[in-house]
């Protein structure tokens, strides 16, 4: 063991005297203040008006907390790390936090808000215009930056002002031969573009009255209607249109005998409901694994090919009466510097049937991306193009670190360059190379690009639209979260989980195979 | 003859390497820029489709460029001098929490962090609320997001190559007087020169592909990167006939990428298998 001058100086070496204050010392401690200080005074006050009190706490301490970091002459390590730690916690450990915590929910579309949100949009939903109800002529106006109407009653010519609080009246407002407000003293009255702009707003405003709910009908009448669907906090349940809904807390719906539900519902905890639906569910899981599959096929393919590719073309330039190296090196890394997003695009194209270059060039007339085997070997040969640059440079690298003595010594015995390659040049590589070798496959189990920009996970089978022949876990789930079947936050998340488990056990497996995490425990 | 065996296999290898940058190169400089006109060689030259992309009024190339650019040579200077300081914790000091701290490092980094998109869409609400200036649209909210993931790639590299400088260096700075900040600065700073270089070049090639983040987080045309921006252009129908704009857009989104390459050229080699060969 080495003996660390600052592991505990307390108990080897006498305490250290103490050092004079230098000014680079000084302007150090008051940059750090300044920089908390313009922190705070940026940051506060928005949170100040949003009256966010928690995020105001956790503010202060935050700052509090680096300043006193940043000012004391202990917690060294701690100095270095908090940068990063910083935003490490608050974009990547928060968000994964976050979305595990969502897996054992069924937030996704119809279950968005929680359960007053669901109620508020099922009766504002269920408005219809009661016959012989007042009817108003609208203007929409602002006051301060929230959204009013200002209603004329056509008869009495009274002005009222409403919002989600309710009616109440105003004075002072000038009305227009068109029934219209033209100002009102306290409002910011909206011209008819303006009010266009924000026409959604102005539909789903609904102001409560005594008898039931006025809403916007266009952008200039307003009516007075009665919620055809109302919720009754006695019986915990919706009624109206002669039905019954009763809310049911296991699935976040309102549900009636018949086990029809209302289209709105609010988010509940599921527990284990959308794992055990991964890994039950016989459509699901049939995909699961398949897709799972192919998804390990595809990671492997890809290490293994760039890494053999990169290899060869390594050693083919690895001797000593080589001519051209150079040119050659800047022709083998150019697919590196091009930007990996626009290539992968380009490749699609390349492969496209009617007027891609691969069909021209070969004369074929192949539907790559049509069928699910083609697809697949399309999609690792453009894997193979961005890859293999990469194995190229770290092997020219490591090869460069190993003796020729050892390769010559190995001649001299009587080996073939066939087993002085296989027993004294690979082995040495692999040594140098294996923790590339696992974050390149970790990397690639999860590579979205380059299918998303591809194949978009295509070709998708006619029975069932939602696995395509070359997706990955990931670009399948990201269509669960994101789709066009509706979003599945929860489920997606779940799926989230399954990979993270998946990647980290393989990786776990392979580093403890190659100890190479030793240095970890040193 | 063997000799040339070898030349014969480089240069097949070459040829497919270079090949769809010719047929890109191709393509950028055909006069009638559309996909189906395109062929592997150049059938005529012309730099109308570069003319285009800097006039366009759909499109504004130049802005995009700026973004990208901008976007990702600060938060590639800003994320490793995140990760250095973290690897020159881990590598110099021992302290409680070091070992489980590495290894929540390699962990995090598995978690596919786009799904927490979600998530960080929501909070990205929030934060646009409160503080405009860093919300969506905006070059520095997207930073912000990209500095999330600065210590997971490249500390576990730099801690690697930090491994290798020997420690009697630091030690003897110690023993002359230096505290732990001019030993950082003055000592180890320059000695990894190496390894610097590398990290900046990977994640100035990472933050310049970047897609899904950033197609999320700009939905403004102004405020789009270069990959948001022309993966629009050939979005949908308009595939093939604005192929010859693309193709000279990625000609140029290369040549900052190999600015820096060649910038950095001296220590890729030796860096990226310093990194590697730690033993």
């Amino acid at each position: 063991m080495t003996l660390d001058v600052r592991e505990a100086p307390g108990a080897h070496a006498p305490p250290r005297p103490r050092r004079e204050i230098t000014t680079a010392f000084l302007v150090s401690r008051i940059a750090v203040l300044a920089v908390a200080a313009a922190l705070l005074v940026y940051a506060a006050p928005p949170l100040v008006a949003a009256g966010s009190w928690p995020a105001l706490v956790i503010l202060g301490g935050a700052t509090a907390v680096i300043a006193y970091l940043y000012l004391t002459r202990r917690f060294i390590p701690a100095k270095y790390l908090i940068p990063g730690t910083l935003f490490l916690i608050a974009f990547q450990v928060f968000p994964v936090l976050y979305t595990v915590s969502t897996a054992f929910t069924n937030f996704g579309d119809g279950h968005r808000g929680d359960k007053t949100a669901a109620i508020t949009a099922i009766e504002t939903g269920s408005v219809r215009q009661a016959p012989g109800s007042p009817e108003y002529n609208l203007t929409s106006a602002l006051k301060g930056d929230k959204l009013v109407f200002l209603l004329v009653d056509p008869e009495t010519k009274q002005v009222q002002s409403g919002d989600p609080a309710g009616l109440a009246p105003v004075t002072g407002a000038q009305v227009g031969v068109t029934g219209k407000v033209l100002r009102a003293p306290g409002f910011t009255v909206l011209t008819a573009p303006q009010a266009a702009a924000r026409a959604q707003q102005i539909a789903a405003l609904a102001v409560p009255t005594r008898g039931g709910l006025i809403k916007a009908n266009g952008l200039s009448r307003a009516v007075e209607g009665r919620a055809a669907l109302v919720y009754d906090a006695r019986c915990d349940c919706v009624q109206g249109e002669g039905d019954r809904w009763t809310a049911d807390e296991g699935q976040g719906y309102f549900v009636n005998a018949k086990g029809a539900h209302l289209a709105q519902g609010w988010q509940v905890n599921v527990g284990f409901a959308n794992f055990a639906r991964v890994l039950t569910n016989p459509t699901i899981s049939g995909y699961f694994i398949g897709v799972f599959g192919w998804n390990v096929v595809f990671a492997l393919a890809s290490v293994a090919s760039t890494f053999a590719l990169g290899m060869a073309v390594a050693l083919a330039l690895h001797h000593p009466r080589m001519r051209g190296t150079h040119a050659y090196r800047i022709a083998l890394i150019l697919p590196y510097a091009m930007p990996a997003f626009a290539m992968l695009l380009v490749w699609r194209d390349m492969f496209n049937r009617d007027f891609g270059l691969i069909n021209q060039l070969f004369g074929l007339d192949v539907d790559w991306m049509g069928q699910p085997s083609t697809a697949r070997l399309a999609v690792i040969l453009v894997n193979l193009w961005l890859g293999f640059p990469y194995m190229f440079l770290v092997t020219t690298g490591a090869l460069q670190a190993i003796p020729r003595e050892l390769t010559e010594a190995a001649a001299i015995d009587g080996a073939t360059p066939w087993h002085g390659f296989r027993r004294v040049t690979l082995p040495l590589l692999l040594v140098a190379l294996t923790p590339l070798l696992i974050s390149s496959f970790a990397f690639n189990f999860n590579n979205f690009n380059a299918i998303a920009l591809t194949s978009e996970g295509g070709p998708f089978p006619a029975e069932s639209p939602q696995v395509g022949a070359t997706d990955l876990l990931i670009t399948y789930t990201f269509r669960l979260a994101f789709g066009t079947y509706g979003a599945q936050f929860g489920f997606a998340a779940s799926i989230s989980v399954f990979i993270f488990a998946i990647v980290a056990l393989i990786s776990a497996v392979a580093f403890r195979r190659t100890r190479k995490q030793e240095e970890v425990y040193a | 003859m063997r000799l040339a065996l070898r030349h014969v296999f480089v240069l097949v290898v070459c040829a497919f390497a270079v090949f769809p940058i010719l047929f890109v190169f191709s393509a950028a400089i055909n006069p009638l820029g559309t996909l189906a006109s395109t062929d592997l060689l150049p059938t005529g030259a012309s730099l109308g489709n570069f003319a285009d992309l800097f006039t366009s009024d759909r499109y504004p190339f130049a802005r995009w460029f700026l973004n990208s650019t901008f976007i990702a040579l600060s938060s590639s200077f800003a994320s490793l001098l995140l990760s250095m300081f973290a690897a020159y914790a881990f590598s110099r000091m021992r302290f409680r929490g070091r070992r489980v701290g590495l290894l929540a490092l390699l962990l995090i980094q598995m978690f596919p962090q786009f799904l927490a998109i979600v998530t960080i869409f929501m909070i990205f609400t929030r934060v646009t609320e409160l503080y405009p200036a860093f919300g969506f649209n905006t070059v520095w909210g997207l930073m912000l997001l990209y500095l999330g993931g600065a210590l997971g790639v490249n500390t576990w590299l730099m801690k690697g190559f930090l491994d290798t400088v020997p420690k009697e260096l630091d030690e003897a700075a110690t023993v002359d007087g230096a505290t732990h900040a001019q030993i950082f600065w003055r000592v180890i700073m320059p000695l990894v020169t190496p390894i610097l270089a590398v990290t900046a070049l990977l994640a100035f090639i990472g933050t310049m592909s970047e897609f899904i983040m950033a197609n999320v987080f700009l939905r403004d045309p102004e405020s789009k990167t270069l990959a948001v921006g022309m993966y629009g252009m050939i979005a949908g129908d308009q595939r093939n006939a604005n192929f010859g704009m693309f193709a000279a857009a990625t000609l140029l989104t290369a040549v900052p990428t190999v600015g820096v390459f060649l910038w950095l050229q001296k220590y890729i080699v030796s860096g990226l298998t310093a990194g590697a060969v730690k033993g």
